[in-house]
């Protein structure tokens, strides 16, 4: 069974039952971003762990990073940001993810938040 | 933190702002709209194609008067002031005792005084160098019940022309004194977008009124700091603080044009103003290090800080504004590099995350200036 969770980075983590995972931005971080002119995307097979910045996104107003929301190894990258990262945009919660992992610590997964606490939060900022 | 918060200046369109929906931000000491719902990109567009207004009264304005005012602020810059004609503005630059560049400034010649905008950021340092440098020379007042809001864009003067009778004999840098829907207004043509527009100073009781009759105009939008950035840097225009500071000249900044003809070593008034020796010898001997346009291949931005090597892998410069221009549809940038690099299409990196992205030196600006000259 998938499942989605979020991080107080403005994160979500789609996990699927083979321990891969679907990582991108929020539909909330996109429209703090602005427009995204350019994503700097990390190699497929990179190992990397939770925090580490794996990615680049650049809008017109500013560059942030991309924070691993858990550890593991990248599987694939989206190629289709390189292109147009418009798409991230449009549906940052679709067709925007940024990298697939292959988790290297399931248990990670529960330090995150569910979505009704993340939209919870959002109401706060 | 509650200090900062406190201490946070409003402008007189605080309330309109926050009523539009902007996202404010704290910007030299003022609580400023860096964007509307509209969003940057679109912000910058609209005006490049119809009419922004911005809200810059956090800007500095001053009144300075007295006989013989002009030539008491000629001590100051490397500008003509004397020959400023009446209703006649110039761009002119404080300069420091080592040549550097401690603000720049507009000058306005309001007939019986000087009417002039200074930066945000350098107001307090400014009035404080004029009134010990010429505060016996002349009256200095701050204009602090006034608010300046810049309608900017190639509409901006149809927009005008329907509200204020006169404002279509203004051409760019001279100014007037013009009721704009009934309110008494100083208006220059003149702004930082590199658009045609308008700068228009008026009381603060009066401002809310007077940006809702132009935002009322169907070609206006309500436009924030993000977009009149990306659009000053396409246009090549400094930002004080990034592409100049005190520690930089105006001929290294690649000003040369501000510097009046009659101020220079062969001008009628050669000289006479705070590190004059140094700049006029860099002009007659060339200077170590210029500002130039940096454009980036590809679509990433290169922004503020980037250090900018050869192909040896030498540091030869620093970008000092950077970010990415809608109108280019692409990464724009400018910064300083030694002389020997500064010629059009001279290929360089810029060092972006400890990658080195391949640049060249460009000619400024990257969009055309489109002021309007009658």
């Amino acid at each position: 069974m998938s499942t989605l969770k979020f991080t107080e980075d403005h994160e979500w983590v789609l996990t699927a039952d083979d321990g891969t995972a679907l990582i991108g931005i929020t539909d909330y971080a996109q429209e703090q971003l602005g427009e995204l002119v350019f994503i700097e995307l990390p190699a497929v097979g990179d190992i990397v762990i939770k925090e580490d910045a794996v990615a680049v996104i650049e809008s017109v107003k500013s560059a942030s990073d991309l924070l691993m929301p858990v550890s593991g190894e990248i599987l694939e990258v989206n190629e289709e940001l390189d292109s147009d990262p418009g798409i991230v945009n449009e549906d940052a919660m679709g067709a925007g993810w940024f990298i697939k992992v292959r988790l290297s610590d399931e248990s990670e997964l529960d330090e995150l938040m569910d979505e009704d606490k993340y939209l919870d939060g959002l109401d706060l900022d | 933190m509650t200090d900062i918060n406190e201490n946070i200046q409003h402008t007189a369109l605080y309330d309109l702002h926050i009523e539009l929906g902007a996202k404010m931000v704290p910007f030299a000491g003022y609580s400023m709209p860096v964007q509307f719902p509209m969003g940057l990109a679109k912000e910058h567009l609209h005006t490049r194609s119809l009419a922004g207004l911005f809200d810059v009264s956090h800007m500095g304005q001053l009144r300075l008067k007295g006989e013989n005012v002009a030539a008491a602020l000629e001590t100051l810059v490397p500008v003509d002031i004397v020959d400023l004609q009446p209703m006649k503005q110039r761009y002119a630059l404080f300069t420091n005792d080592n040549g550097g560049v401690m603000d720049d400034l507009m000058v306005t010649n309001a007939g019986d005084h000087l009417f002039v905008v200074v930066n945000a950021a350098c107001k307090e340092q400014d009035i404080n160098h004029l009134r010990q440098h010429i505060g016996n020379d002349c009256e200095i007042e701050v204009l602090e019940d006034y608010a300046l809001l810049a309608l900017q864009g190639p509409q901006a003067a149809a927009v005008m022309s329907r509200l204020a009778t006169g404002s279509e004999e203004l051409v760019f840098m001279t100014a007037a004194k013009l009721e704009i829907d009934g309110m008494e207004c100083f208006v220059t043509r003149s702004g930082y977008s590199g658009e045609d527009g308008f700068e228009i100073s008026v009381r603060n009781d009066k401002a809310k009124q007077l940006a809702r009759t132009l935002l009322a105009q169907p070609e206006v939008e309500a436009i924030g700091l993000g977009a009149r950035d990306s659009l000053r840097l396409e246009c090549g225009l400094c930002l004080y603080g990034h592409d100049l500071d005190a520690q930089t000249t105006p001929v290294e900044s690649s000003l040369l044009w501000a510097l009046t003809k009659s101020r220079r070593a062969d001008g009628e008034r050669p000289g006479g103003y705070p590190g004059a020796d140094i700049i006029m010898a860099q002009i007659a001997n060339g200077v170590e290090k210029k500002r130039v346009g940096i454009k980036a291949e590809g679509r990433m931005p290169v922004r503020d800080g980037a250090v900018l090597v050869d192909a040896d892998d030498n540091e030869i410069g620093v970008v000092t504004s950077g970010g990415f221009g809608p109108t280019v549809d692409g990464p724009v940038a400018m910064g300083y590099v030694k002389t020997q690099f500064a010629a059009p299409d001279t290929e360089l990196f810029a060092l972006v995350r400890d990658k080195k992205v391949p640049v060249s030196v460009v000619k400024l600006p990257f969009v055309k200036q489109n002021y309007y000259r009658g």
